[in-house]
């Protein structure tokens, strides 16, 4: 480089570092504000009032140079941390007292931060505007007036009768939870607008529906403590506060000290705000239980914990909620700032933390995050104070053993899962002798069955030996067995068997590392006892499938690995001897379970080997599980885990297929429209109309498989239900027995866990299925809008959308407002599955033969 | 596979003084040869890759953000590390890489650091020797869906010798291992999980000279869990019983 051209270069870097070192002071101010107001009401040496006012001049200072700047970082504030809203609110009266004008610029902001929550269906944040505005009033920065406007304006939607019912909860929701704040203010200056207030909402918490409720609870009873709807819960701790002459003790007031500097203030009105109407894309929370364990009984040391309809007991919940919502994904700092709670000392805080983990891990439909995210939080806590913790989680599981009676199936998996994971982490040290009385109970009881369902479960996590030496003897009923494989053509016993002798020329093929052709040739030697006659040629031969399915699975039973690679390896034999006949493919599983019936994990793995392979199809898993050979097994876990996780794999196809066509349209529309191709559009070649239609008719092909899927399991289940129903009327015997609590509470659950996709096929289900000449016991399951959360009206639109009529072909129409791109409302706290990019597993498919696919489709035009 | 050569320098000093004793002078000169082999690569990366130690959270965590995907919580998560750093001096974020590099990589740096933050692969030990590959499913299938197992072996005797590499579906499957179970137990051993380029064929192996892994040739302790004491500590101690 010349000296000339560096010299340029030096002097125009020069010039630049000159500019940028006066923006980086900017910045850096900037940032300073921005940590101390961040910062504000941390632990400090100075008390917390003194920071404030210190803070106030600060900024007071600063206003008119970074008045944008502090503007928003302020509503920032305001509503991420809602925890600290009433500092905020007293830094914000300080300012007000100081400077009107920008008191009057913050309000504004706020105010448009709120409709724009509103517009945006951003409830949370439209919740804590609220707050943040009815907190303002205590600091005299906004007129009490022009609050009750607001918060009358908000009840409004409880009086319109064409807004859904979610609609009208989520804002009197918001206004209820506004009231501990202002509550008091209120009572004193407008004591009269506040009681009409109040009978507004009463009016409205009276006569909402309230049909969605039982699904949604942890438990059918409501003993020992009530299970109430959130709404209903929040509105009596409300009235509890009304009657305390709406003193709380929860709340920090810092302004109250700065009484005599803000009563001179200035007050604002909020602007007046018109609510977005309902729209039919509009989403809402998803209503839930509150969930309840313990009372002031169960904590007998140390602080009183706050009752069921106290203030306190919302406020604590709510910011604990918050906290693990925050951190959830450092599972330690989630530990450590559950225990560092700001009011550690005046609330048993160990019970609160374990009831709000519980009751994340028990929330309907799903938990919010993955069942592990909470197992391994209780963990974190039970090592960060291991004086108290373990204790009161150990009381925990006491009551939660004593109330499993009446705990909803969905709750009862994911206590048994995360019991034994805990155990695990724990050297399975547990107080097993308190439940020897359960070792004398039927063993279908939900007591002893969970004993049963944890050990399986930690046995899986441990080995068989330590599970069976870590119980009391008498639980040996409860041990499970030793998980070895069965082999039916075991030198010994099985001389007379037929096919025994292949079975053992079989073994030699394999071992002496035999291809597939030799396997076939070896099987083909075998006699078919389903041939009558020599005309006939039957669709499948048994004897073949019976000693080769045998034969592979003993010889591959010393791990997962070897019976995953002997099922790759032979995967044209299976194709041989099974085909696409449906009996075959059952065959293979009842044989799989004939070798594997000690070793439950086996058989999960394997039946989910088996579909990823497409050896069967989830049609036959379906049918499997419900067929008469698995009826011993059929209210066990694991056979539900098949289930489920058949399902899953369905669903996860269809919406793959889903998106892939939908990619594929974007890119074509995409492309039409723009005709210059960047590079990335380059690397993907347009895609051709034959092409989407290719891929279309995959798509419904999937899609008449998944609704086949849901038929077939819905309709086993009425069988199986009404076959009980009836034969216990000609008995005259009780119908409500275990076992058909437990068959009841497994169709919930289905309903529960794949809500938006049976909500997708629920016309169909009705019309063929769930006829009203059913018996009323399993009909109310669907009709129940607690096992289908979706179908409660409120959440769906009242009015049928018109079909939509940008596209022409009729799948896409049935697609787009139901697979993979739900609205989140329809499913809203359920993990969304992550894409099923499975690279091992073809497409699944399933054969379609319970309903005919023209009936269907003509259902879908 | 081996992991012990290249730790970070500060977990090396930490374990040099009790754990080295017994070993040969000439064994830790070679230590300390490899140590600063080894905080030289680390500046030399430092510059290829562009991290600057001090962004590395700060990637880390828009990282992060990408999954919690809407904006509001992208500004929050941004507030709130604000808020960590004050409060809890930053822990690192769990689903980040460490400072460990698989020496015998076959490709460059960046191609491994690229590999190591999109691969849905992880590396995880402190196994029990006696920890099967059941159990393994059975855990690491709570994170997600596990695509594969595969179990580490040792050299010579083809039997399990305390590690195993895991391969989930999605990268987001196995950042929900690291975040919730890295650190938790198994066989009562605590399991450490951390990122992987991928398996290959071969890397199933221990490293170490007998056959197991490396740190199961030097370690002095008695671990029930991992064939009692280290190899070479079993040779010293061998000959003294009659």
């Amino acid at each position: 480089m010349s000296r000339r051209k560096f010299d340029e270069m030096s002097d125009y870097a020069d010039s630049g570092r000159d500019r940028k070192r006066r923006r980086a002071d900017a910045v850096e101010i900037e940032d300073r504000l921005e940590s101390l107001i961040l910062r504000v009401g941390e632990k400090s040496t100075s008390s917390l009032e003194s920071n404030l006012e210190g803070l106030a001049s600060v900024l007071e200072a600063d206003i008119n140079n970074y008045k944008s700047k502090i503007l928003k970082i302020l509503s920032d504030c305001a509503v991420k941390m809602p925890e600290k809203t009433t500092i905020y609110t007293t830094l914000v009266g300080l300012l007000n007292a100081k400077n009107y004008n920008f008191g009057g610029e913050f309000v504004d902001m706020m105010a448009r931060k709120l409709k724009e929550a509103l517009k945006a269906c951003m409830w949370k944040t439209a919740r804590y505007v609220l707050r943040f505005f009815a907190d303002l009033v205590n600091c005299h920065v906004i007129s009490t007036n022009s609050l009750l406007q607001l918060l009358h304006t908000f009840l409004d939607t409880a009086r319109d009768d064409n807004s859904p019912q979610v609609r009208s909860d989520t804002y009197v929701y918001a206004v209820l939870s506004c009231l501990p704040w202002v509550g008091r203010e209120l009572y004193e200056k407008k004591e009269q607008d506040l009681e009409r207030l109040l009978k507004h909402i009463e009016i409205y918490v009276r006569k909402r529906s309230r049909k969605h409720v039982p699904g949604l609870r942890v438990w059918r009873s409501d003993r020992p403590h009530p299970q109430e709807e959130y709404l209903d819960c929040l509105w009596a701790q409300i009235c509890k506060l009304r009657s305390d002459m709406w003193q709380e003790k929860h709340i920090a007031r810092p302004y109250v000290a700065f009484d005599s500097i803000l009563c001179e203030a200035l007050q604002h009105n909020i602007p007046p705000l018109t609510l977005p109407p309902h729209h039919t894309d509009n989403t809402y929370p998803f209503p839930w239980v509150v969930f309840r364990l313990f009372d002031y009984t169960d904590c007998p040391e140390g602080p009183v914990l706050p009752g069921a309809h106290s203030i306190e007991r919302y406020l604590i919940e709510e910011h604990l909620h918050n906290i693990v919502k925050d951190y959830h994904l450092e599972r330690k700092q989630c530990a450590a700032f559950l225990l560092d709670f700001p009011l550690k000392h005046k609330i048993p805080l160990e019970y609160m933390i374990v009831e709000v983990v519980l009751a994340e891990l028990f929330h309907l439909p799903g938990p919010r995050y993955i069942e592990i995210c909470y197992g391994s939080l209780l963990i974190e806590l039970c090592k960060l104070q291991p004086a108290t913790m373990p204790q009161v989680l150990a009381q925990a599981v006491e009551l939660l053993f004593d109330r499993i009676d009446t705990m909803n199936v969905c709750c009862f998996d994911r206590m048994v899962n995360w019991f034994s994971y805990h155990l695990s982490n724990f050297q399975f040290k547990w107080s097993w002798d308190d439940w020897l009385e359960a070792s004398q109970l039927d063993p279908a009881h939900p007591r002893a069955k969970f004993i049963i369902e944890v050990l399986q479960r930690s046995m899986r996590l441990s080995y068989h030996q330590r599970i069976a030496e870590v119980v009391p003897e008498q639980f040996d009923c409860f041990v499970p067995h030793k998980p070895v494989a069965i082999y039916k053509f075991a030198n010994d016993s099985a001389g007379d068997l037929p096919g025994s002798n292949a079975a053992h020329r079989l073994e030699s093929v394999i071992r002496a590392k035999g291809t597939a052709m030799e396997v076939v040739q070896v099987l083909s030697e075998l006699p078919n006892p389903l041939r009558e006659n020599d005309e006939t040629d039957p669709p499948y031969n048994p004897l073949q499938i019976q000693v080769f399915v045998q034969v592979l699975l003993h010889l591959g039973s010393k791990s997962f690995s070897h019976a995953f690679a002997g099922i790759s390896k032979f995967l044209k034999v299976f194709e041989a001897v099974v085909g696409g006949n449906e009996e075959a493919q059952m065959l293979v599983l009842k044989e799989m379970q004939d070798v594997w019936h000690h070793h439950q994990q086996m058989m999960v793995m394997l039946s989910d080997k088996f579909l990823r392979t497409q050896i069967v199809t989830c049609a036959t898993v379906a049918n499997w599980v419900f067929s008469k050979e698995m009826m011993p097994e059929f209210t066990k876990n694991y056979i539900w885990e098949i289930l489920h996780g058949t399902i899953r794999k369905m669903n996860k196809h269809v919406a793959r297929l889903q998106r892939e066509v939908n990619e594929a349209r974007e890119r074509r529309a995409g492309n039409e429209s723009e005709d210059s191709s960047s590079d990335e559009e380059e690397q993907r070649p347009r895609p051709s109309e034959e092409e989407i239609e290719r891929m279309e008719e995959k798509l419904e092909a999937a899609q008449a498989d998944q609704k086949n899927l849901f038929l077939i399991i819905f309709q086993r289940f009425i069988m199986i239900l009404s076959e009980h129903l009836v034969r216990c009327d000609t008995d005259g015997r009780d119908f409500n027995t275990h076992w058909y609590r437990w068959t009841i509470g497994r169709l919930h659950q289905i309903f529960m866990m794949h809500n938006s996709q049976v909500e997708r096929y629920s016309q169909t289900l009705s019309t063929l299925l769930f006829t009203q000449d059913l018996d009323p016991h399993i009909l109310d399951s669907f009709n129940q809008p607690t096992t289908r959360p979706c179908a409660i009206s409120p959440w769906k639109d009242p009015t049928p959308q018109p079909p939509d009529l940008s596209s022409d072909h009729p799948t896409a129409r049935e697609g787009a407002s139901t697979s993979g791109l739900q609205t989140p409302h329809r499913k809203p706290h359920l993990r969304v599955l992550a894409s099923a990019d499975r690279n091992d597993s073809r497409p699944l498919s399933a054969t379609c033969f319970h309903c005919s696919k023209a009936n269907d489709r003509g259902q879908s035009k | 596979m081996e992991r012990n050569k290249t730790r970070s320098s500060k977990s090396l000093r930490l374990h040099s003084q009790p754990a080295y004793k017994y070993q040969s002078r000439k064994w830790r000169c070679q230590r300390t040869k490899q140590r600063r082999q080894f905080t030289k690569r680390r500046c030399h990366t430092g510059v290829i890759t562009g991290i600057n130690p001090k962004n590395k959270t700060s990637q880390t965590m828009s990282r992060h953000v990408e999954n919690v995907n809407t904006k509001a919580d992208e500004e929050r998560r941004r507030l709130l590390k604000k808020l960590n750093f004050a409060k809890m001096n930053l822990q690192p974020c769990s689903t980040e890489l460490s400072s460990y590099r698989d020496q015998h990589f076959k490709g460059s740096r960046s191609e491994q650091e690229r590999l190591l933050r999109t691969s849905s692969t992880l590396y995880v030990g402190n196994l029990s020797f006696y920890t099967t590959e059941e159990q393994l499913y059975e855990l690491f299938g709570r994170a997600g869906d596990v695509k594969r197992i595969i179990m580490g072996l040792d050299k010579v005797k083809r039997t399990p010798c305390g590690f195993c590499f895991v391969e989930y579906f999605t990268r987001e499957e196995s950042e929900q291992c690291m975040r919730y179970i890295n650190g938790t137990r198994l066989d009562d051993r605590i399991v450490r999980t951390d990122w992987d380029a991928g398996f290959i064929e071969g890397r199933q192996y221990g490293r170490g000279k007998s056959g197991g892994q490396v740190r199961d040739e030097y370690r002095t302790d008695y671990d029930s869990g991992r064939g009692g004491y280290g190899k070479i500590v079993q040779q010293k101690i061998l000959p003294k019983i009659p």
